[in-house]
């Protein structure tokens, strides 16, 4: 079981929380006008990252909050919480992203 | 191949069984290979084994990144069934269950293919109209399936609690009579051995890591042991296709989650069948060797880890302590977790892909084990002509953007 450190509770076992998949899927901007292919990108097709990955988590048995974590897939260690529109924290290796603002952020193509 | 018989078994008996000759070969790779099958599961080796006996195509490699059947063949609960709802899963996995049926003849290995029946249990109303339904959904598609009553269930699994005040009531059932279990290691060395006796090479310890792709086809896979050249490439990697299509440069509708088991104790015969529960998460068998077979269910979170949390297990402890109060005392003997590919559909995805010349067989998560004859023998029909069987036409990857998903979510619930 994960020992999840809440960013507004501080650290709580797993089974307080449920799981909300892949972070930083934004909802696009312009529904009408995707194609198939790209409501397909968006809807279903996911990194599933082996390694350093981030995820939403809701602390459903206590603050009720939604948040971010990055954590390792195969190690289960966790890197960093950080709260929803935050900057990402870097992974391990990976060097700091200069600051975006995750809501205008384009979705990225059916590559990577 | 030397044919293994009652003489032969009578012969080596002689020699104290210690001259059994080896049951495939360990090859160096070849520089090219017509096909490259990446992962030697069960149905990485079945393909290649159907390539080669119903192809004619023997030019071929299963590469493996560990030993063969050490993923999630050798770690499930080798429960086999076909009485899935929707037409398309219910005529994949009835191919399957028949091949099953005859597969320790067709590769002269036993599978220990035991047909002791499959109850699905319902617990709730909803539980007995979909499954009532499902009943006959599958009697429409010619796969055998029956409806029982609490009593009924008794009768067929003496030892499980029909009471009405059990915190879960089993308020009936549906029994598939020709499901049941087959011996998983079984399954992927018979299939290795007949591929490699038709010339395959099995190729352990090597892993891909890398695709060689020029133009949008596929030439080729790098490997731990250096480039191997492919005119065609199908990836079997269940729990790890996610790594392999993000090599690849295109992304699949598919997360990666623990999911595990563990078994008992030894004891005598109680439990004539298998029992599955959707609802309360649980399905348990016995072994031949006396341990109770029990399956947990995935661990909420995406993961590599082949390691689940305690708390799913002590969930499915409770769930089996309650439909059968005499496993109350019994002590658990092992657990471990296998990575299974989940697809939002809960369906397999057995397709082409964005890359020519390279294929997909993925997307089986909690309930392919049953599906490995079937799925090895779809796909190397898709290898081989470049196109899908009808049997698997309805699961390829374009079913996301179309969105004719074939959703057995709700059906089958948690499959296996
Ligand atoms: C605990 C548990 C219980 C289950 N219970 C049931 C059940 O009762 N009934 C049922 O029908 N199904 C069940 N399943 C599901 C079933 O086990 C799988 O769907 C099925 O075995 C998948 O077979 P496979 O050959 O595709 O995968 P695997 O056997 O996992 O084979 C994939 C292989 O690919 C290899 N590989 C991965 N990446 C690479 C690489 N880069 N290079 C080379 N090789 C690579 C892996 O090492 C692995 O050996 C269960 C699964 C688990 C984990
Ligand atoms: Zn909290």
């Amino acid at each position: 079981m994960l020992l999840i450190p809440c960013p507004y509770c501080g650290e709580r076992p797993e089974i307080e929380f449920s799981y909300g998949g892949e972070a930083h899927i934004a909802r696009p901007q312009n529904p009408a006008s995707l194609s198939d292919t790209q409501w397909a990108e968006f809807l279903f097709m996911r990194g599933n990252q082996k390694g350093a990955f981030r995820e939403r988590w809701i602390h459903t048995h206590g603050c009720r909050r939604w948040f971010n974590m990055l954590r390792d897939t195969t190690s289960h260690e966790i890197y960093a919480v950080y709260k929803i529109g935050a900057p990402k924290p870097p992974a391990p290796g990976e060097k700091p992203a200069a600051a975006k603002k995750p809501a205008t952020r384009a979705r990225k193509g059916a590559s990577k | 191949m030397k044919r293994f018989s009652v003489f032969s078994l009578a012969r080596n008996a002689f020699s104290h069984h210690e001259d059994w000759p080896r049951q495939w070969r360990s090859p160096e790779p070849k520089p090219e290979y017509d096909v490259v099958i990446i992962g030697g599961g069960g149905h990485g080796l079945a393909t290649a084994f159907y390539l080669a006996k119903e192809h004619g195509i023997t030019n071929v490699a299963v590469l493996e990144k560990g030993w063969i059947g050490g993923g999630n063949t050798g770690r499930n609960t080798t429960i086999v069934r076909s009485n899935y709802l929707f037409d398309e899963s219910a005529h994949l996995y009835e191919k399957s269950l028949q091949l099953f049926e005859k597969l320790s003849q067709e590769l002269n290995y036993n599978v220990m293919m035991s047909q002791r029946g499959v109850m699905n249990l319902a617990h709730n109303l909803h539980d007995v109209r979909e499954s009532r339904r499902r009943v006959y959904a599958n009697k429409l598609n010619g796969v055998d399936a029956e409806w029982l009553e609490p009593e009924e269930v008794k009768a067929f699994c003496p030892i499980i609690d029909i009471s009405p005040d059990a915190r879960y009531p089993v308020m009936g059932a549906t029994l598939q009579k020709r499901a049941g279990v087959a011996r998983h290691d079984a399954v992927a060395w018979g299939f290795a051995r007949g591929a490699d006796a038709r010339g395959v090479d099995i190729i352990q310890n090597c892993e891909v890591t890398g695709l060689r792709i020029e133009k949008g086809r596929i030439v080729g896979v790098e490997t731990t042991k250096g480039f191997i050249g492919a005119k065609k490439v199908g990836s079997v990697a269940a729990g790890h296709t996610s790594v392999i299509c993000n090599m690849a440069g295109f992304r699949v509708p598919l997360t990666s989650h623990p999911l595990q088991a563990l078994v008992s104790e030894p004891i005598k015969p109680v439990h004539p069948c298998v029992v599955m529960s959707n609802a309360v998460h649980v399905y348990v068998s016995q072994s031949d060797k006396g341990e109770l077979v029990i399956g947990a269910g995935i661990d909420a979170y995406n993961s590599y880890a082949q390691r689940g949390s305690f708390h799913i297990i002590e969930g499915q402890m409770g769930a089996l302590r309650e439909l059968f109060p005499i496993f109350s005392r019994l002590r658990m003997m092992r657990s471990w977790g296998g990575i299974v590919d989940t697809a939002p559909d809960a369906s397999a995805i057995i397709s082409k892909t964005p890359v020519e010349n390279f294929f997909i067989n993925c997307g089986w998560g909690t309930g392919g084990f049953k599906a490995t004859p079937g799925s090895g023998w779809v796909f190397a029909w898709t290898l081989a002509k470049g196109e899908p069987h009808p049997l698997n036409a309805a699961f390829s990857l374009d079913r996301f953007t179309s969105g004719a998903l074939v959703d057995e979510h709700g059906a089958a619930g948690v499959a296996h």
